[in-house]
């Protein structure tokens, strides 16, 4: 029989996934407004002072992304668990870690791609200097997987549970403090005029740990979940 | 080596030795703690700084230390659990959450308590006091999926796997929250880093630690009695052991 490589059976995951999304074009945007409409709370909950807005806007940005990916988390395996393809993944001779890495590229492409491009337009609601606005963009962009791919794993260990909404921002949140303080860091730093090339270096060697670490916990947990 | 290891991982056999050991750590624990405290209360000098507050320190560090200790504990008799499938390690570890917890609990109150006459407030966003407090939010998720997993087998390897990537991600928090903190802040609060102290005073926080270690592995193994107990329910061996009492 002709087995398929591990490139083209993630690919295909890859493009099922997307392909699944479109569909659903309503659901697919719900992270990115819940991030901008978050955003919007702080100007109201405080005191639309550009001075203010520009002090806690790096926190604010950082915050309302870790939201948003926290909001996405729940939706990511739970209609595959329901419907039974991911059973049929476990199951099949590739390898399972692979697929859900699969599954969470499309996630990250589906969620978290579009808040590392609408972050210029929050952080510019924000009064977000400009100069920190590249540092943001590429922070968010390092950050975001990382994001997912912890939450994909806690996703995985409480996708069997009817009751696992609040349960998974108390797994995920504690787990992924280091990215928003570094992320945060690398905006202020930016915004101040200071090289951000520390905290972004280490939110890359996070991604790298998060990227091949992640993939095998993940497996583990949805082995552990399906049966 | 092995067979010890199978030998200990039997609930029978952990049932019959724990019996034994508990009362020893009981004991050990009492008088370590007495002599600890009567040492830090009375003998050790004050300090010519914080005068007699720093004597809080007896109760503070040790539980600290044991607050980390606890957590890795967890972890590795999660892994052992889930490695080779013992389920006593499960119960090690499930019983290991609540007493970490209480621990990291009583790090922190101890800490508000000595901080407030000491720095003028109850709390500051200091490097270990916020990686100490994302501790205790690690032990309420791990006890809160136990706790939402009716099946004790799924429960157990679940909350397994997730005191496993909790504990790889134990010291990132730690230094990300350093490096956040000797940023963020001015150095007017970490001026108490780590005294070195002196002999009079330290033997007696070995003291006490030594009586929490006791203490705990007291409180571990009755815990992981009960949990025994409750998993083994209906089995010949227990009716067996409870009727020979």
């Amino acid at each position: 029989m002709d087995v398929p490589g591990l490139g083209t059976v993630f690919w295909l995951q890859v493009k099922r996934d997307l392909q699944l999304a479109f569909r659903h074009v309503g659901q697919l945007a719900n992270p990115l407004m819940f991030f901008i409409m978050v955003t919007t709370l702080f100007p109201l909950a405080l005191n639309p002072m550009p001075k203010l807005l520009e002090a806690i806007a790096p926190g604010v940005v950082w915050v309302a992304a870790l939201l948003a990916s926290l909001l996405a988390a729940e939706g990511l395996f739970r209609q595959d668990v329901d419907d039974g393809t991911m059973e049929q993944l476990a199951l099949s001779p590739q390898p399972l870690a692979l697929m859900l890495l699969a599954k969470t590229t499309a996630h990250w492409l589906i969620t978290g791609l579009p808040l590392v491009i609408m972050s210029p337009v929050v952080g510019y609601a924000l009064f977000l200097p400009r100069e920190a606005v590249p540092t943001t963009m590429i922070a968010l962009a390092l950050a975001t997987p990382i994001l997912n791919l912890i939450a994909g794993a806690m996703a995985a260990l409480t996708v069997g549970l009817r009751r696992g909404g609040g349960l998974l921002s108390l797994l995920i949140l504690p787990i992924v403090m280091p990215v928003l303080i570094f992320g945060a860091r690398a905006t202020d730093m930016a915004m101040s005029g200071m090289d951000p090339a520390g905290a972004l270096y280490l939110l890359a060697a996070l991604m790298l740990l998060a990227l091949s670490l992640t993939p095998f916990a993940m497996a583990a947990a949805m082995r552990i979940s399906l049966d | 080596m092995w067979t010890w290891f199978h030998k200990l991982g039997s609930p029978p056999h952990f049932y019959r030795i724990s019996a034994w050991l508990t009362p020893w750590f009981a004991w050990a624990a009492l008088v370590l703690i007495v002599i600890g405290a009567y040492g830090g209360l009375y003998i050790a000098p004050a300090d010519y700084q914080q005068l007699d507050g720093f004597r809080i320190i007896y109760v503070h560090v040790p539980s600290a230390s044991l607050s980390l200790f606890i957590y890795v504990n967890m972890a590795i008799a999660a892994a052992v659990g889930l490695i080779w499938r013992i389920k006593l390690a499960h119960a090690v570890a499930a019983a290991c959450a609540p007493i970490g917890a209480s621990f990291t609990f009583l790090a922190l109150a101890t800490g508000s308590i000595w901080a407030k006459p000491m720095w003028g407030t109850w709390w500051v966003w200091d490097a270990r006091l916020t990686s100490e407090l994302v501790l205790l939010f690690l032990y309420f998720g791990y006890m809160a999926l136990r706790a939402a997993i009716d099946d004790d087998n799924r429960a157990d390897r679940a909350s397994a796997l997730l005191a496993i990537i909790g504990v790889v991600n134990v010291p990132i928090i730690k230094y990300s929250v350093e490096w956040w903190n000797t940023l963020h802040q001015p150095a007017t609060i970490s001026k108490l880093g780590k005294p070195s102290m002196d002999f009079d005073m330290l033997i007696w926080l070995l003291v006490m630690l030594a009586g929490f270690m006791c203490f705990f592995a007291a409180v571990l193994l009755t815990r992981v009695r009960a949990e025994v107990l409750v998993r083994s329910r209906g089995q010949k061996w227990l009716k067996q052991a409870l009727q020979e009492n």
